[in-house]
């Protein structure tokens, strides 16, 4: 089983400090790997801005890939800002064919409007994945957006966590997701690491999908650009979100509607319930299936936690106001969030929809069985 | 002793050892009662005096003579029309199970002489076929219980219910919702749906049966079940009832009924479940409908709108259509307006390499709500023999196949498949029709299974029985004589259809908890699907396991 750790802070912090919650919750996985995702980002060495530049993380495994990745990303109009050195000490690091670990700043093109920079970033990544794959995998590249630094890497995560030396508070953030284990469920790939990303949107999953093929299918079948991958069962929770938000452009309450409908009975007494009883149709392919609890995170740095149908996960979340955490375990939450009056931690059920907004003075929680503001089937 | 003079023998004289049942008549318990001659559907025994004789010697005397004995015994008719069909009525009414039929495993030589008198064989039930069939031999082999914890198929919820009618893509839900414009209608209903069968084909008692059965199922139990009626529409007053919407009306190529639906539109109180268009039939592809006059009795007649006892072949193909595209644009449209464009309206097919056609075109047709192939293991009420043996096409690699096409697509959830033909043959109903679900199909139509399971149909994949369309079946199910079907009471049919339901719910829980599955039915699921055959598993795209 994964272990889930999120932190959200008005002041930025070191993702050191969510490894930690990690190594509390140690006992529930196996080392297999580590998946960390930060916004918000900070840097000691440069002034980052987020209106005017973008961040490329990924991993070139040889010196090849470096220099084919610095002609390539030229080629398409990228002026490099930043290159952000980690300090690395490679005899921790199980895996021995890690060259160079990339995060690095990018001046956004000029004269682009919103959408097609959108569309060109996601293009660009899944060029340089398609790029390196075609070189023996020598190339992997796990998001290129504004304000999104994402480490993927094999072995415990407070290990890695050393190896990158990420306590030396010269990399912080003020929203870190962290994930622990690789989808042994289908075997060992960077790529399959959560926190899986798209166009902006994260999230990461505790739990098995097990209505994955029939989703993934469907996923592919809409000839989405980006909705490809697919080395783990969760990463369709990240194309839906996606696809909710950004395709149908419905408001965020939906997700939860479109992954684990309410039941036609529910639906009976619901007041958008005869709208949610044809969006369930419709959507009847994304319905997910099995114990999950997913986190996401937005680019306006909202965090989101919801559970599958029948809260066959645990998961928490807790705070204070200014300084939130979700975790998939207490112990995890006390790692991150101390001082907090652990009275007031929430325990999602099947129903609820957590949100940590991005002025972290209070949570939301919304419940399935509440109407929301749908302005387009009004 | 007598000599052996001239014998003449028939081309089609057969002995009772040709025959594919030999009856075995046990004297020393026989009481000579004559039920078991007056219950056979086909005459098949009969009682008789016979003579033996007993050589005597009297060594003392020397003298050589015979005794006679007499004694009366049940004997079996040779012929063909009189061959013993298996059924076993006879077993069942003797009182001291003196008499039984045994079934011949030597080969037998009536199916070189079923066909006196130029008539080729025509028979009930499907493709002679026995053994196990690809679906029997899917396994569920996907067990997440290991590696996150199980669904408990005793304690926790389940969803196992499926849509019927078109799906618009969610892009055009919503903006035909937010326009206000027509959506197609869409039902949750049971996966699986009892089979079109006829009123003609079945009995009226069967019938009540089933629909007291259905009903029970949706109002006390809660399992959605609907059923359709096949050819030969449905009875006035359950047209004008409540219970209409669990029935599928179908029309065939002989229209036989329609007038009567149609007259009852503006006195039904609500809408039927689907509209069935039947384009053909998997026990016999490319042959229409079929009630032979044995089963025209004056209630059908009526029904039918024809005079009593006379065959109604229907025509193979819909007389008034000229191609796939006109068919299912001009039938399926106007059958869409007659009942408001609030009936989900879908074709059935045979299974056939052109299916995917059949599919493709219905994809573009905005009032197509699915598509019910039926394959080679289709049952029948009547057939010709060599149309249920050997024409049609399987329906596991059928499906699959429209259902991958779907999949690139990306179209897998607008048209539902539904999937028929040999579901439950060996008696493994709820594991053949999840596999089909598993493979893509969004449900499945059983007929024979329900006739066998609910009322007691004695048909097997070894000719046994398969009197069907003659109306003299033993049990009563399709049979048009009240002296026959009272023998079957529907309070007993709609118990069993009860039992039977509530068993294949339980069955899929069983099935779906070990792969983790319950908010939604395993549609498609094809990860879970392993095989012990690997030309098999390259066929429908799933794994081999051995």
């Amino acid at each position: 089983m994964c272990r889930l750790a999120l932190k959200s802070s008005d002041t930025p912090f070191s993702p050191y400090e969510v490894l930690l919650a990690m190594e509390a919750m140690q006992e529930g996985y196996d080392g297999s790997g580590l998946g960390l995702l930060m916004r918000g980002v900070q840097f000691t060495d440069f002034n980052y801005e987020k209106d005017k530049q973008v961040i490329l993380s990924g991993i070139a495994h040889t010196e090849e890939a470096l220099s084919r990745l610095n002609g390539l990303m030229e080629n398409r109009g990228f002026v490099q800002k930043y290159d952000h050195e980690f300090t690395v000490h490679p005899e921790l690091i199980e895996a021995s064919d890690r060259f160079k670990y990339i995060v690095r700043v990018y001046r956004k093109p000029e004269n682009m409007d919103e959408a097609d920079l959108e569309e060109y970033l996601m293009q660009t990544r899944l060029f340089l994945r398609k790029d390196g794959e075609e070189h023996g995998g020598d190339l992997t590249v796990f998001s290129f957006w504004s304000d999104v630094v994402m480490i993927k890497e094999v072995g415990w995560p407070l290990a890695v966590g050393d190896a990158l030396s990420l306590d030396d508070n010269r990399i912080m953030a003020r929203v870190v997701m962290a994930q622990g284990r690789q989808n042994t469920n289908y075997g060992i790939n960077l790529y399959a690491c959560h926190p899986f990303f798209i166009q902006g949107i994260s999230t990461m999953t505790n739990g098995e999908n097990t209505a994955f093929v029939p989703i993934k299918e469907w996923l592919e079948g809409k000839n989405i650009p980006g909705y490809t991958g697919y080395q783990s069962d969760s990463e369709v929770f990240t194309h839906i979100l996606h696809y909710v938000t950004r395709k149908l452009k419905l408001p965020l309450q939906v997700y939860k509607h479109v992954i684990t409908p309410l039941k036609s009975e529910e639906l009976k007494n619901h007041p958008q319930g005869d709208f949610l009883q044809g969006l369930r149709v419709a959507c009847r392919r994304l319905i997910i299936d099995g114990p999950n609890a997913v986190i996401a995170t937005l680019p306006d740095e909202t965090s989101m936690l919801v559970m599958d149908a029948k809260k066959m996960r645990p998961a928490i979340v807790g705070g204070k106001p200014g300084t939130w955490a979700i975790a998939s375990e207490m112990c995890g939450m006390m790692a991150m969030v101390p001082d907090r009056d652990p009275a007031f931690d929430f325990q999602p059920m099947r129903e609820h929809t957590v949100i940590i907004p991005p002025d972290r003075k209070e949570l939301q929680i919304w419940t399935q069985f509440d109407p929301f503001t749908l302005p387009q089937a009004a | 002793m007598d000599s052996v003079r001239s014998v003449y023998t028939s081309p089609s004289s057969l002995t009772y050892c040709d025959l594919p049942w030999i009856i075995q008549h046990r004297e020393d318990r026989c009481t000579l009662c004559g039920r078991c001659t007056a219950v056979c559907p086909v005459n098949a025994i009969y009682l008789t005096y016979r003579r033996q004789r007993v050589p005597k010697l009297d060594v003392l005397k020397k003298k050589r003579g015979n005794e006679y004995r007499h004694f009366v015994g049940i004997r079996q008719h040779t012929s063909i029309e009189k061959k013993c069909i298996g059924c076993g009525m006879c077993s069942s009414v003797c009182p001291n199970e003196a008499i039984g039929p045994v079934p011949n495993t030597n080969e037998h030589r009536t199916v070189f002489h079923q066909n006196q008198k130029g008539e080729a064989w025509k028979r009930g039930g499907r493709r002679n076929k026995s053994g196990a069939t690809i679906l029997d031999r899917i396994a569920f082999d996907r067990i997440s219980m290991l590696t996150d914890p199980a669904l408990d198929a005793g304690r926790h919820e389940f969803s196992l219910n499926t849509i019927l009618g078109r799906v618009l893509p969610p892009e055009e839900f919503l903006r035909r919702k937010m326009a206000g414009e027509w959506i197609p209608p869409t039902r949750e209903i049971f996966p699986f749906i009892i089979g079109s069968m006829s009123f003609g084909a079945l009995s009226p008692n069967m019938w009540l049966g089933l629909l007291q059965g259905v009903a029970y199922c949706n109002e006390v139990l809660g399992i959605p079940v609907v059923m359709a009626t096949g050819e030969g529409g449905c009875p006035p007053w359950v047209l004008k009832s409540p219970f209409l919407k669990y029935i599928i009306l179908q029309i065939a190529s002989g229209y036989f009924g329609w007038d009567e639906i149609i007259r009852a539109i503006p006195e039904m109180q609500c809408d039927p479940a689907a509209i069935e268009i039947k384009y053909g039939q998997g026990a016999k592809p490319g042959d229409g409908g079929l009630l032979m006059w044995f089963k025209v009795s004056k209630l059908i007649a009526r029904l039918r709108g024809v005079p009593e006892g006379v065959d109604l072949p229907s025509p193979p193909v819909h007389q008034t259509l000229y191609s796939i595209e006109e068919s299912v644009m001009k039938m399926i449209q106007t059958l869409s307006m007659a009942f408001g464009f609030r009936v989900p309206v879908y074709p059935k097919i045979s299974g056939s390499t052109s299916a995917k056609a059949v599919l493709n075109n219905l994809v573009r047709n905005p009032y197509a709500g699915g598509l019910l192939i039926d394959g080679i293991d289709g049952g029948t009420g009547a057939a010709y023999n060599v149309s249920m043996d050997a024409t049609g096409h399987p329906i596991a690699s059928n499906l699959r196949e429209c259902y991958l096409d779907l999949v690139a697509q990306g179209r897998q959830n607008e048209i539902p498949l539904f999937a028929a033909g040999g579901i439950g043959k060996n008696g493994n109903v709820t594991q053949n029709g999840m596999a089909l679900i598993m493979l893509g199909a969004s449900g499945v139509h059983m007929g024979k299974y329900i006739m066998q399971a609910c009322a007691g149909c004695l048909g097997n994949e070894m000719g046994r029985c398969n009197v069907c369309n003659i109306g003299i079946c033993p049990k009563g199910i399709t049979s048009q004589n009240p002296k026959l079907y009272r023998r079957l009471d529907p309070d007993d049919v709609a118990q069993r259809v009860a039992d039977v339901f509530m068993a294949i719910r339980t069955e899929m829980k069983k099935i779906m908890a070990p792969l983790g599955r319950s908010q939604s039915l395993p549609i498609g699921m094809s990860d879970a699907l392993g095989i012990d055959d690997a030309d098999v598993a390259k066929r429908l795209n799933i794994k081999y396991i051995c």
